[in-house]
């Protein structure tokens, strides 16, 4: 699953027919959804498959259909070319050499397992007399978060409406630069 | 050698220097917000992963389950899901914008018409 995951997103970012990218970036976020129910987290599992899969690829189909949907060739080969490379390499060695001394995948002792989950486990129910715990914590233990998300939703709506909104009344594309050169 | 232990934190690294690497690397401005979501899509595997607990079950209660994932990472995820939807459109409103102002979505031509101005 990890493989395909990091074989699908290496496509995705190496295709130039950014249409191709954005379908397989819904083939990506299938596989992400399937991980996550591997991963026992069915709840998150629905949303990416709604979300990601669904929503996202439908927002960046709009957005090909008004911007063009091929990406520029990349040029000749130079040096300079190198520099993402080193940097990328850099900072996978770095988290790598960071993850080193993690609680290892599935310990049922790890640091993060302590704290206030096992409250949210044992008490839920008895509290606010939902079986779902991720439910219960989303919507009411942890109900401001859900109310931060919402207005970030809709200061997103708001700045996408008055980006884009209103049958996008500013002015046309202005000439390209060899264009005035000829006139 | 605890190599089978992380290795899913690994592939996380690895997607999130993917994504990374198209942000940076790529001067398409769609290219890069689809490097962004998939940056995004990695850190919520590397949060959902720490968040598995070996031989547990999906967090619902229910008769004869006693061990269970940890549930508040996946709530956390769950907020983030949504918001990174939201970011996105916003990112690629801002991209049409661009377009529209400038006829081009690639990062070196706009810096061509910047200095030719």
């Amino acid at each position: 699953m990890l493989a395909f995951l990091v074989v699908t997103a290496l496509f995705v970012v190496q295709a130039r027919n950014l249409f191709v990218s954005v379908m397989l970036m819904g083939i990506f976020s299938l596989l992400v959804a399937g991980l996550f129910v591997e991963l026992d987290a069915v709840d998150v599992a629905f949303t990416e498959a709604a979300v990601g899969a669904g929503i996202s690829t439908v927002l960046f189909l709009g957005t090909l259909a008004l911007v063009a949907a091929k990406e520029r060739p990349a040029g000749p080969w130079k040096p300079r070319m190198v520099l993402p490379f080193l940097v990328v390499g850099a900072t996978f060695a770095l988290l790598v050499y960071g993850s080193l001394d993690m609680p290892r995948y599935g310990d049922p002792n790890a640091p993060i397992h302590g704290h206030v989950a096992p409250r949210y486990l044992e008490q839920s129910e008895r509290e606010i007399g939902i079986s779902n715990v991720v439910t219960s914590v989303l919507a009411s233990y942890r109900g401001y978060d859900t109310l931060g998300e919402v207005i970030v939703v809709l200061t997103a709506a708001l700045g996408v409406m008055l980006l884009i909104g209103r049958g996008r009344r500013f002015p046309r594309p202005r000439p390209r630069p060899n264009e005035t050169d000829l006139e | 050698m605890s190599f089978p232990g992380l290795i899913n934190s690994w592939a996380a690294m690895a997607l999130m220097m993917i994504g990374f690497y198209a942000v940076i690397a790529h001067g398409n401005l769609v290219k890069k917000v689809i490097g962004l979501n998939i940056f995004q899509a990695a850190v919520f595997i590397f949060y959902i992963s720490m968040a598995k607990v070996r031989g547990g079950t999906a967090p619902i209660l229910g008769d004869n389950l006693t061990l269970f994932s940890n549930p508040l990472p996946h709530v956390l995820i769950l907020t983030a899901i949504v918001v990174g939807v939201a970011t996105t459109a916003l990112g690629l409103s801002l991209v049409v914008r661009i377009r529209d102002t400038y006829g081009t979505i690639e990062d070196e031509e706009i810096r061509a018409i910047e200095a030719a101005e």
